[in-house]
């Protein structure tokens, strides 16, 4: 396959490269401790010689950036530009035919006997923006609680996490058996308050929405990452803010959310992109098929399908693209808002002379 | 005077008293929190000893009766393949691309962080946008490469990728690392610390909660790995736990206990991890290090 030669020629090529890399990175450092002895230091002082200090430090940043770079072409760019080359393709594994842009036509096509796509997206925006901001407010809440300086803080911080390390795999199996309507835990729950259960995953209008309570229990990992952002506060600001007066609220508004707001878009951006990437939980809970009815046919899963269980590599390529720039348009208006709300004390980049 | 000082007496009583009421609050809603987490646990352990019958009874058992310990022997041998072998499979792969991961993204991070150099901004931002690139995109001719490569039921197409970093980690990383006052390398650099010595003496020491929030991270995710494996790996004595698991539920549906029996087995050496190691890497930026 044609298209595939560029990217088999640089992974072809790491190992050399690596070699070269790794070798000039251990020499690198060798000169660097040389020019650490008292005589160089001496030299370095002047004008020239800081220069090439400068230029080595350069070089030095560059050999360090280089396993994500040589990562970033091999195993990003050169697949995303395969990928977007078999968009326009039929492929198989064994046969390739061009066939121009009739993937994309297919795929976004508004006659739905011919398309699953707007099924996919609106069950995965369903989910979507459902969890996300259940999972964040609630993470961000006990996170804010957890950081009152309150006893027991290492027990609830492991209680509230755990349910995050589980594999989703598991947390499958045992949501699966919570949401069994007959038997489960849940319909049992809603009993005693005098609410007959619906049958949950096995009913369309029900099922995202379990998928979406499923993702609440696992907002211990938001919760942890609010909370190191929080502890990461340095409490001379809150000192003197009480100082100057400024009360629990004003406190909260001024020092706690302009410093938590890096970490806060960090969780949005992360959990838009993972959120929409749902897989694990739909595949073993609906065994592989986005059942009943499609109703929790996502995006992922989809693509799954068309491209592992039918290999219909093409049109799945071109699925893939246009969930990508889905994502793309997303994060992108994100990242122009952030300028309004996001509050860093240092600069993107770190540029300082 | 007297009565001024009584006055802030009362005061400071009244402050302590709100105090403590407050606090109570607090717990009251992190204990049903708490519960509300723990119950599907519970369950999941409750459910996992007990005989058939007690299962689909409704309203449910909570105390199973009795404890049918022999439901863990059945459902590890329930495989034609040894358990053991998925676990095995499941450590090799985790602990491979914790390593890749922890010693790539330090690296990287670092350079991202402190270091100028030229394009570094472009270079970063291509990094976060790497970060908004859900992997499906790559996914398909790389299976289609690793499959001309013959990697097909071998661990490297899921292993190798880690040792080149990744979007998420380098930003986690250079986020802490950013934390870390430019006074401590400004003095470093006066006491004469080169790049790497800076690196390995300053930045790397301070940021091991940083360090061991990306090696517990990498592995957890690793562990619980699902689409990845399932794409690549085919032949049963490949798998690793997590797939296994999904075709006992495939093959078994309706088996609960022994699906919880598994499922438990399954998230012991992440939960165990945690329970080891939280208290490490939740203490946060030591940004007391300028002070000291």
């Amino acid at each position: 396959m044609p298209v595939l030669l560029p990217v088999l020629l640089f992974v072809l090529a790491l190992p050399s490269l690596q070699f070269v890399f790794g070798r000039q990175n251990q020499d690198m450092s060798a000169e660097l401790q040389s020019s650490q002895t008292p005589w160089s230091r001496l030299l370095s002082s002047t004008a020239w010689s800081r220069r090439t200090l400068r230029q080595k430090e350069e070089l030095i940043a560059y050999l360090l950036v280089s396993p994500w770079v040589i990562g970033f072409l091999a195993f990003i760019l050169g697949p995303m530009l395969t990928s977007l080359g078999l968009s326009f393709t039929e492929t198989d594994l064994f046969t390739l035919e061009f066939v121009g842009i009739e993937n994309y036509t297919k795929l976004l096509s508004f006659d739905t006997t011919r398309t699953l796509f707007w099924t996919t997206l609106y069950n995965t925006a369903y989910y979507v923006f459902l969890s996300i901001p259940l999972t964040i407010s609630v993470g961000f809440f006990i996170a804010m609680l957890l950081n009152q300086n309150i006893s027991g803080q290492p027990t609830y911080r492991v209680v509230y996490y755990l349910p995050a390390v589980i594999p989703g795999i598991a947390t499958s199996l045992l949501w699966l058996w919570l949401f069994q309507p007959e038997f489960g835990l849940i319909n049992w729950a809603l009993s005693l308050v005098g609410i007959e259960g619906p049958r949950w995953l096995f009913d369309r209008s029900t099922a995202k929405m379990a998928l979406v309570l499923m993702s609440v229990w696992g907002a211990g990992s938001n919760m942890l990452i609010f909370l190191a952002g929080l502890q990461g506060i340095p409490t001379e600001l809150y000192e003197a803010a009480t100082i100057d007066g400024a009360g629990i609220w004003r406190r909260f508004r001024s020092i706690t959310i302009p410093m938590i707001s890096p970490t806060l878009f960090f969780v949005v951006v992360t959990q838009i992109i993972w959120s929409s990437q749902v897989f694990t939980n739909v595949y073993v809970m609906t065994e592989g098929k986005g059942g009943p009815a499609n109703a929790t046919l996502m995006m992922v899963l989809y693509l799954y399908q068309v491209a592992f269980r039918q290999y219909r590599m093409g049109y799945a390529s071109a699925y893939a693209w246009v969930f990508f720039l889905i994502l793309l348009v997303f994060t992108l208006i994100l990242f122009r808002s952030s300028k309004a709300w996001v509050y860093y004390e240092t600069e993107i980049g770190g540029q300082r002379s | 005077m007297s009565g001024a000082a009584i006055g802030i007496g009362s005061a400071r009583a009244s402050v302590k008293r709100s105090r403590r009421t407050q606090s109570v609050l607090i717990h009251a809603i992190l204990i049903a929190g708490g519960i509300i987490v723990m119950i599907p646990l519970a369950w999941m352990l409750s459910t996992s000893l007990k005989p058939p019958h007690q299962i689909t009874k409704f309203p449910p058992i909570w105390i199973p009766d009795p404890f049918v310990w022999s439901n863990y022997i059945r459902a590890v041998t329930i495989f034609p393949v040894s358990f053991l072998v998925f676990i095995k499979n499941s450590m090799y792969m985790s602990l491979m691309i914790t390593l890749g991961t922890v010693l790539s993204n330090a690296v990287v991070a670092f350079a991202f962080a402190r270091l100028s150099f030229r394009g570094s901004r472009v270079l970063f931002i291509i990094v976060l946008s790497t970060m908004m690139l859900p992997q499906q995109v790559t996914m398909i001719p790389l299976f289609i490469l690793f499959s001309k490569f013959g990697w097909i039921n071998t661990y490297n197409p899921l292993i190798v990728p880690h040792f080149f970093a990744n979007a998420y980690f380098v930003f986690l990383l250079r986020q802490f690392y950013t934390t870390i006052p430019r006074e401590l390398d400004d003095a470093a650099r006066i006491d004469g610390c080169g790049v790497i010595g800076l690196f390995l003496r300053i930045l790397l020491p301070l940021s091991k909660p940083a360090l061991g929030i990306t090696a517990i991270f990498a592995f957890t995710w690793a562990w619980n790995e699902f689409l990845g494996p399932l794409i690549y790996l085919s032949r049963m004595e490949t798998y690793p736990l997590a797939i296994a698991l999904s075709f006992l539920r495939a093959a078994h549906g309706v088996l609960w206990s022994e699906l919880m029996v598994v499922s438990f087995i399954a998230m012991l050496p992440p939960v165990l991890l945690f329970f080891v190691a939280q208290k490490h890497y939740i203490q946060g930026i030591v940004i007391t290090g300028v002070k000291g």
